[in-house]
């Protein structure tokens, strides 16, 4: 819970400077775009902070974006299939994905970085080949289901442009209010069911784990699926929200966004610590970045930099303050003795 | 360059090391002469590997001195040690297997080209190292890599390393505990040699058989003193094991078990992965402290994990209550009703960087939820429950278990499998690293888990321990049953015997 209100700690103080520096930070408009992007990458996120709790890393969610991003697309508008026959084939793929990682890291052995970066390396390959590199895209129609990605809510409820100004300025757009709800099913999984307690200790001391009783084999792999799951998801909304999917392009580099949401969210990457808020939270501070570099006008060339830069200096300063803390600690404990 | 054999070499006198409660080394002596083969032996914890860790420069004594060719010297670091001629091949050897023969022996001190960018002469370091080979008479290719090596091999590598740094006085901690037959009689041709050659070697080993075939000499230590020197023609397995044993074993506590006739947990033909080629009988009655005595290393802890599903059993049965189990994972003992306190607390009992609370309830938790989801008060219940049935001192229940003392974290690990109420408990080292009373305290849970009807295995190699609490005793020596000894017949001489491979 400390490490939380660090992280909370954090983004308010990027918020507030970044707002010195430009006041129109806080406009309805920009906030809104913000929450937007949060939703999207805080899924990938939330499902990547699992593989790390176990001691993995999942490297395969940015290529998951882009190849099921495409197959949505390409299934509906191409393949002219129903939205939920599209919907369970996508999430399944994804599934399997996931599955096939879990196995290849528990059954097979295999060190959890190569098995998800080759999986990084595949899909896209597989994006580009059954698509021949053709763009994809939803068109004009499903309204519906474009409104999960560009819809808000509670503003929704109203019919277009009736709706009082407050709640038109301050709604939720959908693909964070599908965040929320992801991430408390989440949360309750990993805080309050036997697994998330059984993958936090498999993550802390996996022999432990195992000389419990703990099967540690499953519990990696539920890990590895509900991070591809997540990818999945994601890969859906974001075709949605931009309604074209570039296969060779399309989530390229969204798995070390995934991974920058988890460190600056307090999640460690030994495995065993972290929570689902502390995700989402830093997911938001790295959007908050980057949004703040096109405001305040630092050049466009420039965003990986700051946003490496500023990482480096709130991970780093956490780092320092634990050693201190430690350190003093065991003074204290000298002088009692 | 070596002086006439038979020269005193080295004396260490009055050598007396306290580690935190205890006293390691009380005023011990050691002689060594030139070209000699002193063997140290000794019960665990007598202080044989303290004293050639004094040595060998990783201790430093509190009193006493070491005197070197008549002249005293400090030894106050491995690089001394070495600089003085002295080389330890420990028991984990020291090698990196990615690399070749020559590359391990001269690692760190590998010699340079002179004029060109202080490049590492390669030509040299096989040139040499071909030479000590030739020396310790091993047929092997300077360029193999270390990974394509037998164990015994890895050794030979390990004694090359040590004379590569002109070593007078070779330290050898118990080096046949994973050699074959052969690569033993291989080894000890080659230290016989070395010892012709003018080498001294100081040989720790708990195989008393071994030490018969090789030593010079014999020094036994018991508690921390020299109990006695045996020469040449003294030598004999009788005679060592005398000078091991003769403390006053303290009963721990008299107390009666009613032992029954009826066998609870019964372990037939049982083939423990890591010695296939043996096989383990044995059977635990109810009401009874059965204990599997052995020197550290005979493969107590692989029964045991086996048992419990951790390595898969080769083959075997275990009966429980007369029922076949099958057990293939930890999953499956537990389900059984077998608990195992193992070896490691904070490698294997616990997580040490979670609560206690979460500890104790880690492996019934599945008894503690309703579709899947934990139920915090059923589960806070239990861990209060098991503090107090356990006596565990604690701040409350969501302290990190680090931050107990080593005897609480015991507890906390004898907590997680009693709330699981077990039918058979396996107890690896149950009293390793924690202080007398709290040592006390474990004895009595012991005991009360008998009481109650749980069958109850102990492995220990600490003779008090084992002499202490044991109704029966089988002995395990290189991991096999070598024989088992009642309550009635056992002494400590007789435990000795039979764990260093008496008959």
């Amino acid at each position: 819970m400390k490490k939380v209100a660090g992280t909370v700690i954090i983004l308010i103080l990027v918020i507030i400077i970044t707002t010195l520096i430009d006041v129109s930070f806080i406009t309805p408009y920009n906030i809104k775009n913000i929450l937007r992007w949060t939703g999207l990458f805080g899924l990938l996120s939330v499902g990547e902070c699992f593989v790390i709790l176990t001691g993995g890393i999942d490297l395969a969610c940015g290529s998951i974006v882009g190849l099921i991003g495409a197959l949505s697309a390409h299934f509906l508008k191409v393949q002219g299939m129903s939205i939920p026959l599209t919907l369970f084939l996508c999430i399944g793929l994804a599934l399997l994905m996931g599955l096939l990682h879990g196995v290849l890291v528990t059954k097979v052995k295999l060190p959890p970085f190569v098995v998800t970066l080759c999986g990084l390396f595949i899909y896209r390959g597989m994006a580009r080949f059954t698509m021949k590199d053709i763009t994809q895209g939803y068109g004009s129609g499903f309204e519906g289901l474009k409104f999960l990605a560009n819809g808000r809510i509670p503003s929704a409820f109203w019919s277009a442009g009736s709706a009082p100004k407050i709640i038109a300025d301050w709604s939720l757009p959908m693909p964070f209010v599908i965040l929320i709800i992801v991430g408390i099913i989440l949360a309750i999984f990993l805080n309050r069911s036997i697994y998330g307690r059984y993958i936090f200790a498999l993550g802390r001391n996996e022999k432990a784990a195992r000389f419990s009783g703990i099967n540690t084999d499953k519990m990696t792999i539920i890990a590895y699926i509900i991070s591809a799951s997540c990818a999945g998801l994601a890969a859906i909304l974001f075709s949605l929200d931009l309604n074209t999917v570039q296969p060779s392009t399309a989530g390229s580099m969204y798995e070390l966004y995934a991974i920058a949401g988890c460190v600056v969210g307090g999640v460690s990457l030994r495995g065993g610590e972290g929570g689902i808020l502390g995700v989402i939270i830093g997911t938001a501070i790295v959007r908050v970045l980057y949004n703040a570099i096109n405001i305040i006008g630092i050049a466009t060339q420039l965003e990986f930099t700051v946003v490496g830069v500023v990482i480096l200096i709130g991970v780093g300063t956490d780092e320092a303050l634990r050693l201190i803390a430690a350190k003093k600690a065991l003074r204290e404990m000298r002088k009692e003795k | 360059m070596h002086d006439k054999p038979g020269q005193r070499l080295l004396e260490m006198r009055g050598i007396t090391k306290f580690f935190p409660g205890v006293r390691a080394l009380n005023n011990v002596d050691l002689e060594l002469n030139r070209g000699e083969i002193l063997a140290v032996v000794g019960e665990n914890g007598a202080g044989k590997s303290t004293l050639v860790n004094i040595l060998g420069g990783v201790y430093y004594p509190d009193a006493g001195k070491i005197i070197l060719e008549g002249k005293e010297v400090v030894v106050d670091s491995v690089q001394t040690a070495n600089n003085l001629g002295i080389s330890f091949v420990h028991q984990e050897l020291n090698l990196s297997d990615n690399l070749d023969v020559g590359a391990n022996i001269f690692l760190g001190r590998e010699p340079r080209r002179k004029n060109f960018f202080r490049l590492i002469d390669q030509k040299k370091i096989y040139q040499d190292t071909e030479k000590i080979l030739k020396r310790i008479k091993m047929q092997c290719s300077p360029y193999i890599l270390l990974r394509d090596l037998t164990i015994g091999s890895k050794q030979m590598v390990e004694i090359a390393k040590s004379l590569s740094i002109n070593a007078q006085i070779l330290i050898m901690d118990e080096p046949t505990s994973s050699l074959s037959r052969s690569e033993t009689k291989q080894l000890f041709k080659v230290l016989k040699e070395l010892r012709s050659q003018g080498v001294s070697i100081i040989y720790i080993s708990h195989r008393l058989g071994e030490v018969k075939e090789v030593a010079d000499r014999v020094m036994v230590l018991r508690d921390g003193v020299v109990s006695g020197h045996l020469s040449r023609e003294e030598i004999s397995h009788d005679n060592m094991v005398r000078l091991m044993v003769g403390r006053d074993v303290e009963k721990f506590y008299r107390r009666k078990h009613v032992i029954t006739e009826k066998p609870v947990f019964e372990v037939k033909n049982f083939v423990v992965p890591s010695k296939p080629n043996r096989r383990i009988n044995f059977s635990i009655y109810a009401g009874e402290v059965l204990v599997l005595a052995g020197l550290v290393g005979a493969g107590r802890t692989e029964i045991a994990h086996a048992l419990f599903g951790i390595d898969k059993p080769l083959d075997g049965e275990i009966l429980l209550n007369g029922k076949l189990l099958k057990i293939n994972s930890s999953q499956d003992a537990i389900r059984a009703g077998i608990g195992l306190v193992p070896e490691d607390r904070n490698l294997n009992g616990l997580i040490v960087e979670m609560a206690v609370e979460e500890n104790i309830t880690l492996v019934g938790l599945n008894h503690y939820q309703k579709m899947k989801m934990i139920q915090f008060k059923m589960v806070r219940s239990i861990a209060r429950e098991m503090v107090k049935k356990l006596d565990i001192r604690l701040r409350n229940i969501y302290q990190v278990v680090e931050s107990l003392s080593g005897g609480n974290q015991q507890k906390v690990v004898l907590a997680k499998w009693l709330s699981l109420k077990p039918k058979v408990m396996l107890l690896d080292e149950p009293t390793r690293g924690i202080d007398v009373v709290a040592k006390e305290e474990i004895y009595r849970l012991i005991e009360r888990l008998v009481s109650q009807g749980i069958a109850t295995l102990v492995i220990s190699s600490e003779m008090q321990e084992v002499l202490g609490i044991a109704d029966r005793i089988l002995v395990v020596y290189d991991g096999e049953i070598k024989g088992e000894l009642r309550k009635e017949q056992a002494s400590e001489e007789a435990v000795i015997n039979l764990a260093t491979g008496g008959k």
